[in-house]
């Protein structure tokens, strides 16, 4: 074991020492600073930069014209309520959280009528958030796959994907974390075959993290086509698919449509997990409203795998906070709400679309080089430009343009302002400074505004 | 086939199942003394009057928003739930080594913690590090650092079963022979589920063989002013300690004293020798908390910050915590008969001495649900149902050995 030193005012002492007999030396002298999570420098760059006009694109939320994150009438109704609501007590939830915001979720991802729902081989278990719910994935996934071997992996991520996902398994005592090619740069979408030649590669029983619907970060998805392939190579090779679904309905406009793959598994008897959020999809993000389900092939395993999520959850979080999921479920169950919510999430997804063709349609009339038809092929919350790093780190160090080192923004950024900022509307801008940072030419018309000076 | 085919199943979380055969009984009589929240004599549960206040004040102020929160937590619970703990005048914090995470209860930041000293603490990954636990404890403390990778759990003397106090000497003697650097949990008040806590006395006695053993402090302060209704007296050990010299960890949790136990707030403040060693500590945290839950929820510590940093609200909630205490403190004393040595014992809980099968009897026969370890929640008594309940442990006593 480490050895402290003794206190004879010996080396390393700092002037704040407690000298009644303590060791001089802090236990926690040898705990080195952790390496920023990337996100967390670049918003921390952004916000140390005194440039005026400086824009920050890399943001994981939905924001409205105001450039704010905000809730829709009817969610602020419903929170209202349930604060004057005199029949709700203050209780401890099960560790699976409200059994009318599991019930309603899963219903959600999988339509009511799922042959899995029907034939009790479905466990719903609220989580903190989507973080909570891949966590819970992974510890159940290594305590309990396949139980007479010792599994510890692999684990295939997209690449790219959400930076902390690695991290996740690691952290849940998975190491073999792998990654599948995903994002092609050159077709500037999903690069399918070579995202099938890695996974033919991958070895039996290995987890596969899918994302269902609007990828994070490239919003680039599999057509449904490509997802009956990809199922076929899972099924062939005895994979376990472990769903990403943060932002049903955002994709699309439309919940099935944007859980097809999902529905699709589970037709097809395959067992899965799927982590869901509803951070974006009801404004709700500092509520933490995730979910994890789990469809299991036998109604026979789900008490005894529902046992050991309650472990996993008691030692983690014990349970979860219960607003944010009582808010959605009431929204779910009601069929009057649900409606409205579901025309609100449609008129998210149109706004998305129009930024993202005014972005297109911008880029195109300064005569930008290169295809930017990805843009509005992609959906969802995020947005991969298909700029290289050089390019990145110009429109950063010289534009103070802040996107993530690999390309993607989120589009809703662009067309609001950030609080004090004196630009109304960005994608002019933005616009000019992609195509300059594409090519590097200096002189550039823009149709609307004049130059901005270099 | 399934892959989760040969699954087991887990013993049930021992709590939970006492509560859910307790809502399946349908004796008229049933008591639940199981589940650890206050309950008020109609056996509900009490929503703080300073609570229901800011949850309008929350749901009428347009300015907040509903963005995540920091990782580490909201900046004005974190500080203001430290110096709950620390004191206000605290010198450590205005030295600026104090600092916290914002955890989901008590149970996220004792599992913040226990991720981060496995990781950083006595060398690093050092799994091996001896983790000591009080014989009997919460029943979840095992748990929490086994799932946190530590492989060496261990009960270190705390309850004298014959004596029905502290077992003053067998915690003296296992702090002696300890391995040094081992992490000790010590319950800052109202040990759970004993209700018996050291006196300032036998606190500074441990103090000083810890120190001198180089042992790690870790708090579980789960119940700060239920104990004693006064917050500061509450956490005196805390703050000796603090005064001591020592860089400890203190798991906070508010779900009791602010009755919001589904918003699961709680607080891991850090006491570190300065500034730079914080920094350290705080920058792994977060990198922790980031593959855990990301960001903590936002509605119970807006609550909470708001309330302990208002002067007007933080006097009200002071008061609302006494009211809870010594509603606590009535029910022991009036009612609960003298020989059952209860009324020495403090807090939310108390060890009634019962053995697993007067326990047993206690709840098949009676109806009268209570921790197989003989610990029921003094909230569960009220007026209408104490003379039964007191009824039924004298039979049980008479009849079952």
């Amino acid at each position: 074991m480490r050895q402290t030193c003794n206190s004879d005012g010996g080396v390393g002492s700092t002037e704040n020492v407690q000298a009644r007999g303590i060791t001089l030396l802090s236990i926690f002298v040898d705990t080195p600073t952790a390496e920023p999570n990337p996100e967390t420098k670049l918003l921390a760059d952004f916000k140390t930069d005194t440039h005026l006009s400086k824009v920050y694109l890399a943001g994981r939320e939905y924001l409205n014209k105001e450039g704010q994150t905000s809730v829709s009438p009817l969610v602020g109704k419903i929170m209202q309520q349930i604060c004057t609501d005199p029949t709700l007590c203050p209780e401890y939830p099960s560790s699976f959280g409200l059994p009318e915001f599991t019930r309603r979720a899963t219903e959600l991802v999988l339509g009511r009528d799922c042959h899995a729902i029907v034939e009790n081989r479905v466990l719903g278990v609220q989580t903190v958030g989507c973080t909570g719910a891949v966590r819970l994935g992974a510890e159940l996934l290594k305590h309990w796959y396949n139980v007479s071997g010792v599994w510890c992996g692999p684990v295939y991520l997209s690449s790219p994907c959400d930076d902390s996902l690695a991290g996740i398994f690691e952290a849940a005592g998975i190491q073999d974390v792998r990654r599948y090619r995903y994002w092609d740069t050159e077709q500037r979408g999903v690069g399918v075959q070579k995202m099938m030649e890695d996974l033919e590669m991958a070895p039996e029983q290995s987890v596969i993290v899918l994302s269902a619907s609007a990828h994070c970060p490239t919003g680039s998805d599999l057509s449904q086509k490509h997802w009956r392939l990809l199922t076929q190579l899972m099924v062939r090779c005895r994979f376990f698919p472990f769903f990403l679904l943060p932002a049903q309905g955002l994709c699309h406009g439309d919940v099935q449509q944007d859980a097809w793959p999902v529905r699709l598994c589970a037709s097809l008897g395959m067992e899965l997990l799927c982590a869901q959020s509803f951070s974006h999809s009801f404004g709700l993000y500092g509520e933490r409203v995730g979910h994890l389900l789990c469809v299991l092939k036998q109604s026979s395993t789900l008490l005894a795998v529902q046992s050991q999520a309650e472990k996993q959850v008691r030692a983690l979080w014990s349970r979860p906070s219960v607003r944010g999921a009582r808010v959605v479920a009431t929204v779910l169950s009601n069929p009057a709400h649900h409606v409205e919510w579901q025309e609100g999430v449609k008129s998210m997804v149109e706004r998305g679309i129009l930024v993202r063709e005014r972005l297109r349609e911008k880029l195109r009339l300064l005569g930008c080089p290169g295809s930017w038809d990805h843009l509005i092929q992609q959906g969802g919350l995020y947005c991969c430009t298909g700029l290289n790093v050089q390019q990145v780190e110009f429109l950063e160090k010289r534009r103070h343009i802040y996107l993530h080192p690999n390309g993607c923004l989120n589009p809703q950024f662009c067309l609001a302002a950030p609080p004090g900022s004196l630009q109304r509307r960005h994608t002019p801008k933005l616009a000019v400074w992609l195509c300059l940072s594409t090519h590097r030419i200096i002189r550039v018309s823009c149709l609307r505004s004049p130059l901005p000076s270099l | 086939m399934s892959i989760f085919a040969e699954v087991p199943q887990a013993p049930p979380v021992a709590v939970f199942k006492l509560t859910a055969d307790f809502r399946e009984d349908t004796h008229a009589q049933k008591v639940n003394l199981g589940v650890g929240a206050y309950r008020t004599d109609d056996c509900l549960p009490w929503v703080l009057p300073v609570v229901k206040k800011v949850e309008q004040m929350i749901v009428e102020d347009n300015s907040l928003n509903h963005e995540y929160l920091p990782i580490l937590g909201l900046p004005e619970l974190r500080s203001a739930a430290s110096k709950v703990a620390l004191g206000d005048d605290s010198p450590a914090i205005k030295d600026g080594r104090v600092g916290a995470v914002q955890a989901l209860g008590g149970t996220g930041a004792l599992r913040i913690g226990a991720e981060f000293l496995r990781r950083w603490y006595n060398g690093t990954n050092n799994t091996a590090t001896p983790v000591y636990v009080s014989a009997p404890t919460w029943e979840n403390h095992n748990a929490v650092f086994s799932d946190a990778g530590f492989k060496d759990i261990r009960p270190y003397h705390y309850w004298d079963g014959e004596k029905k106090g502290l077992d003053v000497t067998g915690i003296m003697d296992d702090l002696e022979n300890a391995p040094e650097h081992s992490i000790f949990v010590l319950h800052a008040c109202a040990h759970n589920p004993t209700g018996t806590d050291p006196t300032p006395d036998e606190w500074k006695t441990i103090s000083e063989v810890m120190k001198r053993r180089k042992l790690f402090v870790f708090f579980d302060s789960a119940y700060q002013g239920f104990a004693s209704g006064s917050l500061d007296k509450d956490a005196w050990a805390i703050r000796y300690f603090v005064s001591e010299g020592f860089e400890l960890l203190c798991a906070q949790s508010f779900s009791k004293n602010f009755g919001l136990y589904n918003e699961r707030v709680g607080n891991l403040t850090v006491v570190a020798q300065d500034k730079d060693n914080l920094a350290r500590v705080l920058s792994q945290m977060e990198k922790i908390v980031r593959t855990t839950w990301s960001n903590p929820p936002s509605q119970g510590a807006r609550i909470v910050a708001i309330t302990l940093n208002n002067p007007d609200l933080f006097i009200e909630w002071k008061g609302n915590v006494k009211t809870m205490a010594e509603s606590l403190r009535d029910q022991t004393h009036r009612h609960v008969p003298r020989h059952l040595h209860i009324t020495q014992q403090i807090g939310m809980f108390s060890f009634t001495g019962l053995n697993p099968k007067q326990v047993q009897y206690m709840i098949k026969e009676k109806h009268v649900y209570l921790m197989a370890s003989g610990r029921i929640n003094m909230c569960g008594l009220t007026s209408k149902n104490i003379d039964y309940v007191a009824e039924s442990i004298h039979e049980t006593v008479s009849k079952v050995q």
